[in-house]
C-alpha cells in the first residue's frame, strides 16, 4: 500500500428504525464504539474526529460523544450538510489525514428522526395581520404550497417526472418497481428498519405522498447511527496482518455542490452535482462504472434512484429506464443497486446515511454480508446527496491485502 | 377595486399579470429573488425582465396534504419561452389524467384573502390553454 492511501479501518451501523429508549448521544456512542472494536483501535488512537447530527447541528454532537466514549483533546468538527452530513464527516477526516494533521481518525453521524413526518425547508415568513412583504422574494405569506413545494417527496417526484419529460418512458409503475426492487432486498438485511416484501400492487396502492411517489417509495424517517474509523496507508502498515485484510481502500472521496445551471434555483437539479461528482471520482479511483460490483445510491424516493443510474453514468445518458428494465439492478444483474434495501426500506436517519450507504460496501468487499453476500465483491461505490445542495460519492476496493 | 398586493415581489398585477425575473446584464442567467451577484458569472448588475406568461410543464407533482378534507395541489417547473419558473397547476383537476408533461399552461391569478385592513393578496398559477 502507497503511504498516502486512505482505508476504512473500522465500521459501523447501527440497527435502524424506531430506538424510543436511546438518545442520539446513546446511539453515536453505540456506532462509534463498535466501529472502533471492528478497527482494533481505541480513542486514544484517533487523530481526529468529525461528527454530524443534522436535526441538532447546534447542539456540538462531537463533544457530547466524546463526553460518554473518551476525552482525548484532539480537535472535533461538527458538521452539517444536509443528507450528505455523514459523507461529509468522512470527508473531513479524510481531509485532516491526507493533510497530515494525524494519522487516523472517527467519523460519526446520527440522527433522531421516527415520527418525523415530511420534511422540508423552512415555512418561511411570520402570520402577520397585515400582508407584508419580507425575505428575498418580498413574500407577504408563506409560500409552501403557494408557489410549488419545498417539501422533499414534491421535489424529488418533480426530479423524477423531469427526467420522463426530458426522455420518455416513465410511469407511475416503472417508479413503484424500483422500490419494489428495493424492497425485496430489505428482507435479508437485518439491520434496515422495514423489512418487508411488498408487491408491485401493495406499493401502488399505499397512500400516495406525492404523486408518483406513495408511502413505500418515500425514505423511511429512523433512529440510528453509523461511524467509520479512517487510517492512512502509511500507519496501516504498521498494524496487524488481520487488520490490513479486513481494511477496505478508499480509492476515491469527493464532495461536490451544484454548479450553476438554467432552472436549478427552482427546482434544485441533483443531476449536476452528482455526475460531476461520479466523473471526479472514477478519474480519481481509476476505476469506470462498468467495474463495479455494487452501488448505494441515494434513493431518498423511488424517483430519485432512477435518475441517479444515469448520473452516476451506471447507464448511456438518457438510459436509465431502459437501464432498470433490462434487470441490472436487481441483486442478479450486471450492476446491483441498493442490495441493503436502500433508503426506502433501510431507513434514512440522515447524517447517518452517508456512512451506513459505505458501511454496506464494506461489509460486501470484505465477503461478511451473509445472505445477502454480491458474490466476489471488489470494487464498490457509495453515493449520497442532500439538498441545498451537497454530494458525496465514495469508491471503496476489497483490501487484497 | 380595493387594495391588492402581489404574493411576492416578482409578480406584477395589474391588466396583464405577469412575472418578472432579475436578469444579469453580464450572462443573462434568471431569478426570481433579490440578488447580491449572479450565481452563474459572479456579475453585480441586473435588469428587470418580463417572463412571457405562456408556458409547457417540464415537471409537476400532485401533493396530498396532510390536513384532512384540503385538496392535492399540483406544484410544477413550467419552462416559460426558455426561463423555468415554479408555480402550482390551477383551475383544473388535481390528477394525473388533467395534468401531463409537456401540456401547456398561462399565467392566472389566485385571489389569497384580505388583512385586517382590507387589502387582498393575490398569488399567480398556472392554468391549462385548451
Amino acid at each position: 500500500m502507497a503511504n498516502d492511501d486512505l482505508w476504512i479501518l473500522g465500521i459501523n451501523m447501527t440497527k435502524f428504525g424506531k430506538h424510543p429508549d436511546k438518545d442520539v448521544v446513546d446511539l453515536a456512542s453505540e456506532a462509534a464504539m463498535a466501529a472502533l472494536a471492528d478497527a482494533g483501535v481505541t480513542m486514544a488512537d484517533m487523530g481526529v474526529l468529525a461528527a454530524g447530527n443534522l436535526m441538532g447541528a447546534a447542539a456540538g454532537v462531537g463533544q457530547q460523544l466524546q463526553k460518554q466514549i473518551g476525552q482525548t483533546g484532539i480537535p472535533v468538527f461538527n458538521v452539517a450538510n444536509a443528507c450528505a452530513t455523514g459523507a461529509t464527516a468522512i470527508r473531513t477526516v479524510i481531509m485532516a489525514i491526507k493533510a497530515g494533521e494525524c494519522e487516523m481518525g472517527l467519523a460519526v453521524g446520527v440522527e433522531k428522526l421516527s415520527g418525523a413526518g415530511m420534511l422540508g425547508a423552512g415555512m418561511g415568513v411570520a402570520a402577520s395581520d397585515t400582508w407584508t412583504p419580507t425575505g428575498r422574494f418580498g413574500a407577504v405569506s408563506t409560500l409552501e404550497g403557494k408557489t410549488g413545494t419545498d417539501m422533499m417527496p414534491g421535489v424529488f417526484a418533480q426530479v423524477g417526472m423531469e427526467y420522463g419529460h426530458k426522455y420518455g418512458g416513465t410511469s407511475f409503475e416503472l417508479f413503484a418497481r424500483i422500490s419494489e426492487k428495493n424492497h425485496r432486498n430489505s428482507t435479508l438485511n437485518p439491520l434496515a428498519a422495514i423489512q418487508k416484501d411488498m408487491s408491485l400492487e401493495q406499493i401502488m396502492n399505499e397512500p400516495m405522498i406525492a404523486y408518483p411517489n406513495t408511502r413505500a417509495m418515500c425514505s423511511a424517517n429512523s433512529d440510528g447511527a453509523a461511524a467509520a474509523v479512517i487510517v492512512s496507508g502509511e500507519k496501516l502498515r504498521t498494524l496487524s496482518s488481520q487488520q490490513q485484510k479486513r481494511a477496505v481502500k478508499i480509492s476515491a472521496s469527493v464532495l461536490t455542490s451544484d454548479p450553476y445551471e438554467e432552472g436549478c434555483q427552482i427546482l434544485p437539479n441533483v443531476n449536476t452535482l452528482t455526475r460531476l461528482a461520479a466523473k471526479q471520482a472514477y478519474e480519481l479511483a481509476g476505476i469506470g462504472p462498468e467495474d463495479l460490483d455494487l452501488v448505494e445510491l441515494h434513493d431518498c424516493f423511488a424517483t430519485a434512484e432512477l435518475v441517479h443510474y444515469d448520473n452516476l453514468m451506471l447507464c448511456p445518458e438518457g438510459g436509465a429506464v431502459d437501464f432498470f428494465n433490462s434487470g441490472a439492478t436487481w441483486r442478479d444483474g450486471s450492476t446491483p443497486v441498493n442490495v441493503s434495501g436502500g433508503l426506502e426500506s433501510k431507513g434514512h436517519p440522515i447524517a447517518a446515511t452517508g456512512i451506513a450507504n459505505i458501511w454496506e460496501i464494506c461489509h460486501h468487499l470484505r465477503g461478511e454480508a451473509g445472505p445477502r453476500q454480491i458474490e466476489g465483491a471488489k470494487v464498490g461505490l457509495a453515493h449520497v446527496i442532500g439538498l441545498g445542495s451537497a454530494c458525496g460519492v465514495h469508491i471503496l476496493e476489497k483490501s487484497g491485502l | 377595486m380595493s387594495n391588492q398586493i402581489p404574493l411576492v415581489e416578482y409578480l406584477v398585477l395589474g391588466d396583464e399579470p405577469h412575472l418578472v425575473a432579475n436578469e444579469c446584464t453580464s450572462c443573462g442567467a434568471r431569478f426570481f429573488d433579490r440578488r447580491n451577484a449572479c450565481a452563474s458569472c459572479f456579475g453585480t448588475a441586473f435588469a428587470k425582465v418580463d417572463i412571457p406568461a405562456e408556458g409547457e410543464v417540464r415537471a409537476f407533482t400532485i401533493v396530498t396534504p396532510w390536513m384532512p378534507g384540503t385538496e392535492p395541489y399540483v406544484p410544477a417547473v413550467v419552462d416559460c419561452g426558455g426561463t423555468s419558473v415554479r408555480g402550482n397547476v390551477v383551475n383544473t383537476t388535481p390528477d394525473a389524467e388533467h395534468v401531463t408533461l409537456g401540456m401547456k399552461v398561462r399565467l392566472t391569478t389566485v385571489q389569497l384573502g384580505a388583512d385586517s385592513a382590507g387589502t387582498e393578496a393575490i398569488g399567480y398559477g398556472f392554468e391549462p390553454i385548451n
